[in-house]
């Protein structure tokens, strides 16, 4: 029988990566990203990738350590304010950049994944997200069409996971990671605790197995990008 | 720290608490925004959304409740309450985009007489992103900007025509600078000055804005 179960990150990347893959990765901000995946991506030497994420790490962690080996062409994102080496290649025209609107990549990634091409919104009419774009009125207000994103390889985090690939996820942790599940070719995930079968009630499973093809616990650090605490009176 | 005359940075945000109605959905942008939370006025209860995933957004934790699963729009640590939810950002978007959020205060570089909204890009300096700005300004029912009457040059951030690139356009129903509040009920095109800044004359406000307003 196939497993979906890989032993290490880097084995559950293995034959994945290609110079000008196109990427997904979970996570907002530090929380909820697939981090040993990312790291197996540098280890593959790829290049010319582009990234779906909405955001790109922070300077040498997440996205931040594949910008520092110049290994990322073009990012997908909506917010890129904490990576100064992100700032450096951009200001320096090395690297491009598409901003979208945080609800219109999650939900182009989304469509993507539901083999829907394209949709109406209103969000970017009359900036300059919407130049270019085919525009449509529907009862009299304007509204912009926006595509369906996929990629080769979708890389999720998730908190616990099953044999099948059945996953949940943890608190804000989710963020973009079950509709990335949905929109690569491959894809696979990291968890902190892989169950067997059984362990997990199906009636709370987030993300059905069908959209993972690769599984693999690993350990993660968990960085915090900024901790915020209130004093006990 | 108190100004002679017009309004400090809590003082807009404690007008800006103002605008919660009881039941209210509400999501607070970064910076003076954020300090709405702290002015909530006594007998609403209101729900905070953060547009990472979660509805319910209570207070940062003490420092042995630090958990990095749990994180605002702003990164920053928080804690749930009895009545949170967490959810993905398509989940979290159709929420701001389909409507159902009452309330979005945020903050802004400038804002046209039209109601136009720019906050999110400085052509020509990094440009970090607009985040979840413009699906906020786009499909929340209300939306209540707050932000300095002036540039530090002195000069109107309320203007005829926003100069930099618009967040979103003709979105904006209220504004609150520290010279006072500007607002524009439902279909109505202009804003008129509803309130001034304790010690703020009307004359001040004229002489500092560049918009065309209805005024008195």
């Amino acid at each position: 029988m196939s497993s979906k179960v890989y032993k290490s990150a880097a084995a559950a990347m293995d034959g994945l990566c290609f110079d000008g893959m196109t990427v997904m990765a979970g996570g907002f901000g530090l929380c909820g990203i697939p981090e040993n995946l990312i790291a197996a991506l540098r280890d593959s030497g790829a290049q010319n990738i582009t990234a779906i994420s909405n955001n790109a790490g922070v300077d040498g962690f997440g996205l931040g350590l594949l910008l520092e080996t110049r290994q990322i062409k073009k990012m997908v994102s909506s917010y890129v304010g904490e990576n100064k080496e992100f700032e450096r290649q951009f200001l320096a025209g090395e690297l491009e950049l598409e901003f979208n609107p945080q609800g219109t990549l999650a939900e182009r990634i989304r469509a993507g994944g539901a083999g829907i091409p394209g949709f109406y919104t209103k969000t970017g009419v009359g900036t300059v997200i919407a130049d270019g774009k085919p525009t449509m009125f529907f009862d009299g207000e304007e509204f912009i069409m926006e595509t369906g994103l996929k990629a080769d390889v979708a890389l999720v985090k998730a908190w616990r996971g099953d044999t099948q690939g059945n996953l949940q996820f943890n608190k804000t942790a989710r963020n973009f990671n079950p509709m990335m599940a949905t929109a690569g070719k491959v894809t696979v995930v990291e968890v902190d605790e892989l169950v067997e079968l059984g362990e997990l009630d199906a009636n709370y499973v987030h993300t059905p197995g069908i959209f993972v093809q690769r599984i693999v616990q690993a350990k993660c650090e968990k960085r915090i990008e900024k901790v915020t605490t209130r004093e006990r009176s | 720290m108190a100004k002679e005359t017009g309004w400090t940075r809590d003082d807009m945000a404690k007008r800006a608490a103002q605008e919660l109605k009881d039941g209210f959905y509400v999501n607070l942008g970064i910076g003076i925004p954020t300090l709405v939370a702290n002015h909530i006025p006594d007998g609403v209860d209101v729900t905070l959304q953060s547009e990472n995933g979660m509805l319910g957004m209570g207070p940062f934790p003490y420092a042995d409740e630090v958990d990095p699963d749990l994180i605002n729009a702003g990164k920053q640590t928080i804690t749930e309450l009895r009545r949170s939810s967490y959810f993905n950002s398509a989940d979290s978007f159709a929420m701001i985009r389909g409507g159902h959020i009452d309330i979005s205060i945020l903050g802004a570089m400038e804002i046209s007489e039209g109601g136009d909204i720019a906050n999110w890009m400085i052509p020509g300096k990094m440009v970090k992103g607009m985040g979840g700005a413009m699906d906020l300004v786009a499909g929340v029912k209300r939306c209540v900007a707050v932000m300095d009457h002036t540039n530090r040059a002195g000069a109107s951030k309320f203007l005829p025509k926003c100069t930099l690139p618009l967040t979103g356009r003709n979105c904006i129903d209220m504004v609150i600078t520290d010279l006072g509040v500007f607002s524009r009920g439902e279909g109505e095109t202009r804003f008129r000055v509803t309130e001034l800044a304790p010690g703020v004359a009307m004359d001040e406000v004229k002489a500092k804005t560049e918009a065309d307003l209805v005024w008195g």
